[in-house]
């Protein structure tokens, strides 16, 4: 009879049958057998995500002796360090973005104008760095970047510079791993977009007697704009509390939002002000995101699942 | 194929949208394939390109006692991993696809959350709570994380193969007297296995490659290979780590070309 309710429940109709007692019953017990299902997935995220990021904003309520105080929240505006933390982080991120579209929108472009078979070949050229490690990448670019390194051995091999560059372990070092890392988090979503242009508005403009770049700045960009966004905002967040890259190429000298974290807890043992740093933290991803969200009616993390 | 493009622009219209393509597309590979070459190289310099082949700095990522161990670990965790968020995102993605349950606003979005997290938030939070818990430096600690991590990608892949099959199916198997069980074993599984293995090798390569969380919550004789690059990194470059780095690359291939092939399979 299972097979009955389920139907019935699916298409909510109200059951006034003789057996609607059973009916319930049974649609009941296939409710808790679904959500069981789920259970073990949403307790494993509750008890490992929500219940420490939960336990760390408590602790960032209070200071070093135990009192409840914005302490660690008012050190933010007072310390000159933190301030210098906060304009990096954001500094990096901008020039990230801002490489991550220059760059991204050509080559998402053109994958989205080619056969699709070229395109499914060019495409592994952002899926194969996308799945691989972040380290990995890091190295890579520490090891072309560095005093010694590539670049700079080519360049003055050539005659093009007399000195070495200072290209790693600073801030140029920072941008340019980071923008390695997050081109495919705008090209995915972006070209995905792109694909979903109709190409009949783009041949109807030409054939009323608009000329290529017309249409391409008339049509196809303003079509293009809201997958752009939605890559331009998960790059910019994921930038934000973003770790390995600055960690590591950053020289001790470029310290973002999510090395200053882990300086707190790991070196000075402040887990207040280290747990604060991450509630705001939190707090401005979320605000984006939901700007995003409001501003263009659809969700960011669709595009995860293109991973 | 030739309709889908039908615009009345030449490639050679084109040549300097393919050409700025096909520099973002150098830029985002030259990095791998650099460190693949030089990882052969025979001097301890990283010049490229190498002047003399060896393979030394395979010999000195197999011999070392420490980096086998610390991969040992990453691969038992993965594994691990990979098991445990394929049954759980698998079971989840089934129970999400009835749409008979309420609040499945809140179930994605808690589902998701680690996508949405910053990573570093959640690195502290979970050693924070491992601390108390006594779960810091242990297997069972990392692949529980690691399996919070890959569980939103499992989730996400499934449900694609899930929404794209006909769940009427699985009724008609359980209207001819099949139960609840054999019914999803017999016929939706068999009809969505290549999602389920997609997301399984998404999950395995998640764990293995994560950095962030893993610096946290594992030392001593759980290091992970990750989490011992990194502090490699930190002191010096290395070469052997581009040995370990050209593994990795492969690795990343093969489990690619395998999701891949699956997904064909469809």
């Amino acid at each position: 009879m299972s097979l009955a309710s389920a139907s019935l429940d699916r298409a909510g109709r109200p059951d006034r049958g003789l057996n609607a007692d059973a009916l319930n019953a049974d649609a009941r017990r296939e409710a808790h057998g679904l959500f069981a299902l789920l259970s073990p997935g949403l307790f494993l995220v509750f008890a490992v995500i929500i219940v420490p990021v939960g336990w760390l904003f408590w602790l960032s309520l209070f200071d070093e002796a135990g009192q409840l105080s914005a302490a660690n929240y008012a050190r933010f505006f007072e310390q000159a360090s933190y301030i210098k933390t906060f304009v990096t982080t954001f500094k990096v991120a901008f020039f990230v973005t801002g490489a991550c579209v220059l760059f991204g929108y050509p080559l998402a472009y053109m994958l989205s104008q080619l056969p699709r078979r070229a395109a499914s070949i060019c495409l592994i050229f952002v899926i194969l760095p996308f799945w691989t490690s972040v380290l990995v990448r890091t190295y890579a670019w520490l090891v072309i970047l560095q005093r010694k390194g590539l670049v700079n051995t080519w360049l003055m091999d050539l005659g093009v510079i007399g000195q070495p560059l200072p290209l790693a372990n600073n801030f140029a070092g920072v941008v340019i791993g980071m923008t390695h890392i997050m081109l495919p988090f705008l090209v995915l979503p972006l070209y995905a977009s792109m694909k979903a242009i109709d190409v009949d508005c783009l041949r109807a403009g030409m054939n009323l007697g608009a000329s290529p770049a017309a249409t391409f700045r008339q049509i196809f960009f303003p079509l293009s704009l809201p997958g752009l966004a939605s890559g331009l905002v998960i790059v910019f967040v994921l930038c934000l509390g973003f770790f390995v890259t600055p960690a590591l190429m950053g020289g001790g000298k470029v310290i973002m939002w999510a090395m200053r974290m882990e300086q707190t807890t790991s070196l000075y043992s402040n887990w207040g002000a280290g747990a604060a740093l991450g509630v705001v933290l939190l707090a401005v991803t979320l605000a984006l995101l939901g700007l995003f969200h409001w501003l263009l009616g659809t969700r960011v993390t669709g595009v995860w699942s293109r991973r | 194929m030739s309709m889908e493009n039908a615009l009345p622009i030449s490639h050679r219209q084109r040549l300097w949208l393919y050409a700025l393509g096909g520099l973002v597309m150098l830029f985002l590979i030259a990095p791998s394939v650099i460190i693949v070459i030089m990882s052969f190289s025979g001097s301890s310099l990283l010049e490229f390109p190498p002047q003399e082949w060896s393979l030394r700095w395979y010999e000195s990522y197999f011999g070392s006692l420490e980096w086998r161990d610390a991969t040992v670990v990453s691969v038992k965790v993965a594994v691990m991993t990979a098991i445990v968020a394929t049954l759980l995102g698998t079971a989840a993605a089934y129970a999400i696809n009835a749409r008979t349950l309420r609040l499945t606003g809140l179930i994605n979005a808690l589902l998701t959350a680690s996508l949405i997290i910053p990573v570093i938030l959640i690195g502290i939070g979970t050693f924070f709570l491992y601390a108390r818990i006594g779960l810091n430096n242990t297997l069972t600690g990392l692949v529980i994380a690691h399996t919070v991590q890959a569980l939103p990608l499992v989730v996400l892949t499934v449900l694609s193969g899930l929404r794209s099959y006909d769940m009427n199916q699985e009724m008609v198997a359980r209207s001819l007297g099949a139960g609840r069980f054999s019914a999803f074993f017999q016929v939706t599984v068999p009809q969505i296995r290549f999602s389920i293995v997609s997301g399984a090798l998404f999950a395995f390569i998640t764990s293995f490659d994560e950095v962030v969380v893993s610096l946290f919550i594992s030392g001593g004789e759980t290091t992970t290979l990750t989490r011992r690059m990194f502090n490699a990194l930190r002191d010096q470059i290395d070469p052997t780590i581009a040995a370990i780095s050209t593994c990795l690359i492969v690795l990343s291939i093969v489990l690619l070309s395998a999701a891949q092939l699956f997904g064909r399979g469809r």
